[in-house]
């Protein structure tokens, strides 16, 4: 080969730099990137990334939650804020870095005489140093069926690995309903765990009797087992697939080797991974189950190559999860860059802390006691899902496995990681150990201890934060990115950053800010608002704020907050109102809206059902839907036409839009279930005509059941009442079902209809009084406790009940039907289209009988 | 409205058909133009059409982000982008942005 003539003279060339090229833009590849950039790599090299996705660098990781979350994520959500986090680096990073990435371009071959890397677009592209980062791919077990040619799955059959994979899978299920996991580790967990949240029927199939046999062993399997069947997944165990099935080319079923059929018409197949290996085989690197490197993450063939990551193998183990690949990619960037040529990688210890389904996991160290002497402490509480272990050896801890509940997996780290002196009494370390105040173990936990497992953070890491000047939680977790990755250590971060600050029990000032824009807990801030006689978010942020900024994020905070402050006199200032308060409707992806109107207690009538469906047949309104909280939604309506559907409709608004009290859903009660103890309708009714619309610092969903059947699902409401024999109700408070799921908490057993309405309404203004923007009552109830919140709310030991009733009444009694008050315009334009070329509706219209289309 | 050899230039009414602190959408020839209006003064156009996914960004809300810049953040999904020039630092692509200006009272937005 005519070695120059390949070689084309690219920019990087011209310069004096060395060129760094790096195969693979995954989490490692571009891991060592930024370890490199952090060594100052960018002055010494010219760097060039292929990756074979299209896009930057996401977090794998995060991929399991996008899939479960897809369907969750109403635009209204405001707990919807995760997707933000999926991408690492975004397209943007590289370019400020200086870094040419060729997103979309496979590598095929690497020339390592010439020292060149040909790309399947046809490039050719000479290197000094050459990084691979190739990490791994599904590994699809020989199967009848799985494939439809050579390179294409079967239609209906996905693995589980990439971020097609999962917006495939999303595609699809929007027209199937029964999945078969092919493997029960933990991909196949969260896959099966994801699918279903879309309410698609799970059937996990998994070889031996023990799901997650790489981490759990039995026992603790078991618990997770039985919790997974709680959840309504079906599991096939100690069974094997032998065949897909198919009908006209697309999934049918599968069949087990024992010759029985299950009919689905979709297959996920997580039977384990493979790395990607075949073109350091092709280009003659040594490979064995991976690309076998020395210590100082080089190939053992070639010294101007690198590996990093799921593709390498380092003294015969191949790594699987994030925190070793962290290691590597440093170790290699000191050698790489030169900054500690020394550096070396002696391997990772690995413990894990997963949510896998839901259920808490943690694994550290081996899973049983090998040896007799070594000593092994178990504790099972069935009833409540929990089990957990640990396995001592001379002394030392050298395994544990919690399930169910992981509260202890810091202290329980922390002597696995130090091997440090464990207590006489074994079980302290489940119980005793950390209980005594997790301030002050994070204080004492050594600097070199790893909090954020999956960004590899380490407490001195966080420390040293501290003293370069951040003075927040968030400040640390945005310069390290600790928290980032799947945000189970934030707890302990915000501990460690905590300590730092200021010792134990110092509270990080920013966190209790009511809005990030003003500096002032909720108490001040309103303290002072009182006290000056602020009535316009302006006038707020001109006094209070620094320098006088009107920070964008605040300004809803501050919206509701006055409203509910001066109920008759606050200054209407519109544009501090999010645009769903200036219209008064739930705005949807496409820019139009949804219009709700009001139907106190989910009950309807005739004359209101032939209204609306005249008024979505005049306005060809797109969709008609019943929503959770029994209303009906017009979706998909325009702006400008929003007045005319109200007053064609003639109905109240249902404040579906608001961080306001929604709505109370309701069971027939005694009216007509033959269970009944209470009127349901009736107090869900007055509850509702009583407390419709009151604004607050997050949106407040109610549900009242007429017994303990509970059809109502009054438990996961952020007040839920349920009638018991003898004319009572018990008022639950701080329960959900959304994105978080809690149990409420009983606040009062209550003896009439009366006083459940006067109890409901003192929780509701304590809570506006109180909570944190955007807090939900599944948050405030645990934060103030619910022993506190009986004793203000229901026992009135701090004497403020009456002022909170007054308070409460002042708002009921200025209620004004937004829907009324804005049929002449409030703002010039008020109801302009805001996006005047754009055909409307751009979502695709469904239909009751096709279903094509529309995305959650 | 009048259109040169680059710029296309609309004269759209008075300046209060845009409520102080608000947006509204225009079409200026064949572009959708978000017009701004924030209570510290000036007036800033941008494409009215969010670059993530297609959100309405006259709908927005305006104020400081925590450099301090003026911005617009979309109501879809609160990405921010600088009234100035358009630029996005939560992370989305950079949007287009125009020359708005009170002429006589009126609106003046151009393109190009
Ligand atoms: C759904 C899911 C959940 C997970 N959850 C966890 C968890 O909770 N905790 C944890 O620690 N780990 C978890 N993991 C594992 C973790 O994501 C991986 O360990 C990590 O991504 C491996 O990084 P990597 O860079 O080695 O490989 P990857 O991230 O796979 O990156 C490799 C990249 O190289 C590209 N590539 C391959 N060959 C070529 C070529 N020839 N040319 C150009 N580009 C190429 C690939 O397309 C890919 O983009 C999870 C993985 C998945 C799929
Ligand atoms: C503040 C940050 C973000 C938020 C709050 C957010 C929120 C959302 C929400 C709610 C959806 C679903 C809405 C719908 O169905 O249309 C969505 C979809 C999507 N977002 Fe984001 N997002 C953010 C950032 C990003 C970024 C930075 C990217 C990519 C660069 C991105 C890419 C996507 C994609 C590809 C989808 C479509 C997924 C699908 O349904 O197929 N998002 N986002
Ligand atoms: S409206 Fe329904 S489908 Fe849409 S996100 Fe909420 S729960 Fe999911
Ligand atoms: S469409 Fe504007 S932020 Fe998503």
């Amino acid at each position: 080969m005519t070695q120059t003539a390949e070689r084309p003279e690219t920019e990087q060339e011209s310069s004096s730099k060395s060129r760094l090229v790096v195969v693979g833009n995954g989490m490692s590849g571009a891991r060592a990137l930024e370890e490199i950039l952090a060594r100052g790599g960018a002055d010494t090299f010219a760097i060039e990334v292929f990756g074979d996705e299209p896009y930057g660098n996401y977090n794998r990781i995060l991929l399991s939650e996008v899939l479960a979350n897809a369907a969750g994520r109403a635009v209204d959500d405001e707990d919807a804020d995760g997707e933000d986090e999926l991408y690492l680096n975004p397209l943007d990073w590289y370019d400020e870095n200086g870094i040419t990435l060729h997103a979309g371009v496979r590598i095929v071959r690497i020339d390592r005489h010439a020292k060149v890397v040909y790309g399947d677009d046809g490039s050719v592209t000479p290197y000094d140093t050459l990084v691979l980062a190739t990490g791994s791919r599904s590994f699809f077990p020989p199967m009848e069926g799985m494939w439809a040619t050579k390179t294409e799955l079967t239609p209906g059959v996905f693995g589980f690995r990439s971020l097609d994979d999962a917006t495939s899978m999303l595609a699809h299920i929007r027209e199937h309903r029964t999945a078969v996991v092919i493997g029960g580790g933990l991909l196949g967990l969260e896959a099966a765990a994801g699918l279903q949240a879309h309410g698609v029927a799970v059937h996990v199939v998994h070889p031996t009797e023990v799901l997650m046999n790489q981490q759990l062993e039995a026992e603790a399997s078991k618990v997770l087992r039985s919790k997974l069947e709680d959840m309504g997944m079906h599991l096939h165990l100690g069974v094997k697939t032998n065949e897909i099935l198919t009908e006209d080319g697309r999934v049918s079923g599968v069949r087990f080797t024992d010759g029985s059929d299950l009919a689905c018409d979709m297959v996920v197949v997580t039977a384990g991974i493979r790395p990607n290996i075949g073109l350091a085989m092709v280009s003659g690197l040594e490979t064995q189950r991976a690309i076998v490197v020395d210590d100082k993450l080089r190939s053992v063939d070639d010294d101007s190559i690198f590996v990093v990551g799921e593709c390498a193998q380092h003294r015969g183990e191949v790594y699987g999860v994030v925190g070793p690949l962290w290691e590597q990619a440093a170790v290699l960037a000191d050698v790489v860059t030169g900054a500690n040529p020394d550096a070396e990688y002696h391997g990772s210890r690995l413990a894990t802390k997963l949510k896998v389904a839901g259920v808490d996991v943690a694994q550290m160290g081996v899973k049983v006691p090998e040896r007799s002497s070594d000593e092994f402490v178990q504790f099972s509480e069935t009833g409540r899902g929990v089990y957990q272990t640990v396995v001592i050896r001379d002394g030392t801890l050298i395994g544990a496995t919690l399930v169910g509940d992981v509260s202890k997996v810091a202290a329980l780290t922390q002597a696995f990681d130090s091997r440090s002196a464990l207590p006489e009494e074994r079980i302290k370390l489940l119980f005793d150990l950390g209980s005594a105040g997790d301030a002050a173990s994070a204080a004492d936990l050594p600097a070199d201890t790893q909090i954020c497992h999956c960004n590899g953070v380490s407490k001195g890491d966080l420390v040293a934060c501290v003293h370069d000047g951040a003075e927040s939680v968030s400040a640390c977790m945005a310069a390290t990115r600790a928290g980032k990755g799947c945000g189970s250590c934030k707890g302990l971060v915000k501990e460690v950053v905590e300590a730092a600050l200021g010792g134990a029990g110092v509270e990080d000032p920013a966190d209790s800010y009511y809005v990030p824009g003003i500096p002032l807990d909720k108490p001040t801030l309103m303290a002072e608002i009182r006290s000056r006689g602020l009535k316009s978010v302006s006038s707020v942020f001109a006094e209070l704020a620094p320098d006088g900024k009107d920070h964008v994020g605040s300004k809803m905070g501050l919206t509701a907050l006055l409203r509910m402050m001066w109920p008759d006199d606050h200054v209407d200032e519109r544009d501090g109102r999010f645009i769903n308060d200036r219209v008064h409707a739930n705005i949807q992806r496409d820019g139009t809206f949804s219009v709700v109107p009001r139907m106190s207690g989910g009950v309807t009538s005739p004359d209101q059902l032939r209204r609306i469906a005249d008024v979505a047949d005049k306005h060809e309104i797109p969709m008609v839907k019943l929503t959770g909280g029994q209303r009906i939604d017009l979706l998909g309506v325009p702006k400008e036409k929003l007045q005319e559907v109200w007053a064609d409709l003639d109905m109240p608004s249902g404040w579906a839009y608001g961080k306001s009290f929604r709505t109370v859903k309701t069971c027939v009660g005694t009216d007509f279930c033959r269970f009944g103890l209470g009127d349901s309708t009736r107090l869900g009714i007055d509850l509702e005509e009583r407390y419709k619309g009151v604004e607050g610092p997050a949106k407040m969903k109610l549900a009242v059941s007429g017994c303990p059947r509970n059809c109502a699902e009054s438990m996961v409401k952020d007040v839920g009442l349920v009638a018991i024999e003898g004319d009572r109700w018990q008022i639950y408070v701080g329960g959900a079902a959304g994105a978080t799921i809690r149990k409420g908490d009983i606040l009062a057993t209550v003896d009439s209809h009366d006083e459940a309405l006067r109890i409901t309404g003192r929780f509701l203004q304590y809570y506006r009084e109180n909570a944190n923007w955007l807090e939900r009552t599944y948050d405030f109830v645990p934060r103030m406790g619910l022993d506190h919140l009986i004793g203000v709310v229901v026992d009135d030991v701090e004497g403020i009940a009456d002022e909170l009733d007054a308070r409460m009444q002042e708002t009921v009694d200025r209620y004004a039907d937004p829907w009324a008050t804005d049929q002449t315009d409030a703002t010039p334009g008020q109801f302009h289209d805001a996006l005047p070329l754009v055909p409307l509706p751009q979502v695709p219209i469904r239909t009751s009988s096709s279903r094509d289309g529309v995305s959650s | 409205m009048s259109s040169t050899e680059e710029a296309v230039e609309a004269r759209l009414g008075p300046v209060d058909r845009i409520p102080l602190g608000e947006g509204r959408a225009f079409l200026v020839g064949d572009e959708p133009v978000a017009v701004f209006r924030p209570r510290s003064g000036g007036l800033h156009a941008l494409r009215a059409i969010c670059p993530h996914r297609g959100g309405p960004l006259a709908d927005g809300l305006v104020g400081r982000d925590t450099a301090d810049g003026e911005v617009v953040m979309c109501p879809l999904h609160n990405h921010q982008f600088s009234l100035v020039d358009g630029s996005c630092a939560t992370g989305a692509d950079d949007v287009a942005a125009y020359t708005a200006t009170e002429e006589d009272g009126e609106l003046v937005v151009r393109l190009g």
